[in-house]
């Protein structure tokens, strides 16, 4: 293959991350804008975040934010494995194909159609929309994420493992418990992040199934930004841009450096 | 009948009529769908005994194991260990332990924690599994590996910790799923010596699954050699390879060279065999094969002796060619091609530097063999 920069391959990585980031920068950049006039520049200044703080709504709906993508990124997980765990391990069960295809269904669900027919389901059996329908409706279409994630490890966990652990006089629950989890925990994580940054950004199911008093930051931005932008929602905005990077570059950092540890680790087991 | 092989045995509770097997197989049958992988199949191990199944692929030989060990359950039949019915006993009650052929060593445990975790599940007591696990550690020359995890391993080294976990609490029986098939040549040689010692210093009974028949020859006391979930034959190494009970044991375990025909003629024990293609060999020993059976008469490559000179006297001496040459190092294979198209394997030992006798490609041959050289197969 040929590594040089060639002109065509220096264009087309310009363009490419000019068409991906360009609007971000511009975000970050007019949340520091001194104006009230959100793409006029008018110096640069601090005090759009300090008033952002001083923005009991926003804060608020922060806050519900939070909640909401904490609880329900936590049972979706809790669901989304055992589901997972039931379509890798119970192979031959009735209506096996079936079942996988529903779990499934929701990735592919266009989300007004989730969201309505949630409304709907909660309007028929009668509960008052809110926080807790908010946060079922959020388990609900991030639990099958969940399983996608833990489904692709469980497909090449060595089933050996759980037979050793067995033979060596665990029973089936402390099997799970000591080697199943452990070993796949880390797609459990991956997992349970994934329904939280799902959570903490969905709009249009949220719009749906949330009641007064239950506004998630999504749906405050959004019902701001109809009255106008303000340079304040583009500082709420960097700041939520800043999280996300945030653990984006941890989370590859550390599973960079766990890779060259174990590479390290591997050849010194070569070596004797 | 003189000793077959030269080792001299002395452990053999299999021909004690009053010795009762450790380990009972009793008519079981185990089908997974359509598939019958193990067939109405019946097999006695003995206490202390090293005893290899080998197979091909698919012959059943790790069903068979994983029945021992409770993963799988028979169709039909019993399994009994020390007298016990093992029927419904879940794979962590039972007072067996088997190492993977994958190792299966728990990735997100230390070597010390692996091998201490079937102590852990039993409620032993701390200090009493740290002195086990030390010990085991000793046993299999890894003290200073204890605080490493599997994947700082060596393959050899994992093997080891593999073993160590399997025996660390002293099983009846440990099942071994080819121990050594993730090994380079010449480590498993060394290591097959390894695990017959371990065997011995702890006095267990071990069952090995392979497909290596040199592993289960080196290693076993006895062999059971399957096919298509039958057992072809049990016996010691060296009554396998001298004494094969059928065409498929002889074709299957070494090389061998077989000569389809007829007993043309019985003379006490012994008997005369035209071949259908027209050789006639003399054998000492024909079994009880009468006159006009069909027979095979199989002999051995290194029990054929080949010269460029025809050699005096001689039970059978048979004419041919050179028709191909394989030197191995230590030994030379000779592949003569006799007058009737037959192509006959002989191998000979090359004991010294260089031959008196040098032979070539489409030299003519002889060979020549014994009377008691051969088998005679009746199945």
């Amino acid at each position: 293959m040929n590594a040089s920069w060639s002109r065509f391959n220096i264009t087309a990585i310009v363009l490419g991350f000019a068409f991906l980031y360009l609007p971000i920068v511009l975000l970050v950049i007019f949340s520091f804008n001194e104006s009230k006039l959100v793409t006029v520049w008018g110096g640069f200044s601090t005090k759009w975040y300090v008033s952002l703080f001083n923005n009991q709504g926003l804060m608020d709906a922060a806050w519900v934010t939070i909640r909401v993508g904490l609880v329900s990124a936590t049972l979706a997980t809790v669901l989304g494995t055992l589901a997972a765990l039931a379509l890798t391990r119970y192979t031959r069960f009735r209506g096996r194909v079936l079942f996988s295809g529903m779990v499934f269904a929701p990735l592919v669900m266009p989300e007004v159609i989730t969201g309505l027919s949630l409304l709907l389901l909660f309007v028929a059996v009668g509960l008052d929309r809110g926080f807790f329908t908010l946060t079922l409706a959020h388990i609900t279409f991030s639990m099958c994420f969940v399983a996608v994630v833990v489904q692709s490890r469980l497909v090449t966990f060595d089933r050996s493992l759980e037979e050793a652990a067995m033979d060596l006089g665990a029973p089936p629950v402390k099997t799970f418990f000591q080697i199943t989890l452990p070993v796949i925990l880390p797609a459990i994580i991956s997992g349970w992040m994934l329904a939280f940054t799902l959570s903490i950004d969905d709009l249009v199911i949220s719009s749906f199934t949330s009641g007064p008093g239950a506004t998630t930051l999504p749906m405050k931005i959004y019902s701001q930004v109809r009255l106008g932008v303000t340079p304040e929602i583009n500082a709420a905005c960097t700041i939520l841009i800043g999280i996300v990077a945030i653990g984006v570059i941890a989370a590859s950092l550390v599973n960079k450096r766990r890779e060259v540890q174990r590479l390290r680790d591997e050849q010194a087991a070569q070596r004797g | 009948m003189k000793s077959l092989g030269n080792i001299r045995r002395e452990f053999a509770p299999w021909n004690q009529p009053d010795a009762k097997p450790y380990i009972q197989f009793k008519n079981v049958t185990k089908r997974f769908g359509d598939f019958t992988a193990v067939n109405n199949l019946s097999l006695s191990i003995y206490e202390r005994e090293f005893f290899a199944l080998l197979g091909a692929s698919g012959c059943g030989k790790s069903t068979l194991l994983r029945m021992l060990a409770g993963f799988e359950e028979p169709t039909s039949g019993q399994i009994l260990l020390d007298g016990q019915d093992l029927r419904g006993i879940p794979p962590y009650r039972r007072p067996v332990n088997m190492m993977f052929q994958s190792y299966a060593l728990f990735p997100h445990m230390t070597v010390e924690q692996n091998i201490g975790f079937g102590l852990k599940q039993d409620g032993m007591a701390k200090a009493d599994i740290d002195t086990r696990v030390a010990e085991m550690l000793k046993l299999v020359k890894l003290s200073q590996f204890a605080k490493r995890k599997p994947h700082q391993l060596s393959g050899g080294q994992r093997q080891r910790v593999a073993l160590a976990r399997a025996v660390a609490k002293r099983p009846k029986v440990l099942l071994l799923d080819e121990p050594l098939g993730a090994l380079d040549k010449k480590l498993r040689e060394e290591t097959q010596f390894e695990l017959m010692d371990l065997q011995q210093t702890l006095g267990l009974t071990f069952v090995v699954v392979t497909h290596d028949q040199e592993e289960a020859m080196t290693m076993a006391d006895r062999i059971a050699i399957l096919d298509k979930g039958e057992v072809m034959q049990v016996a010691t190494p060296a009554e396998v390879y001298e004494a094969p009970g059928s065409r498929f044991v002889a074709d299957f375990v070494g090389n061998i060279n077989m000569f389809e025909g007829k007993v043309a003629e019985r003379d006490g024990a012994g008997a005369t065999i035209a071949s259908a293609n027209g050789v006639t060999i003399r054998t000492a020993n024909a079994g009880d094969a009468p006159a006009g059976t069909e027979v095979t008469f199989a002999i051995r490559p290194e029990k054929i002796k080949v010269s460029s000179k025809k050699p005096e006297g001689g039970d059978n001496v048979l004419e041919g060619e050179v028709y191909d040459i394989a030197y191995l190092g230590d030994m030379t294979i000779f592949h003569v091609q006799l007058g009737n198209g037959q192509v006959v394997k002989a191998s000979s030992l090359n004991a010294t530097r260089g031959t008196e006798d040098p032979l070539s490609w489409d030299d003519k041959a002889w060979i020549s063999f014994r009377n008691d050289a051969g088998v005679v197969l009746t199945r």
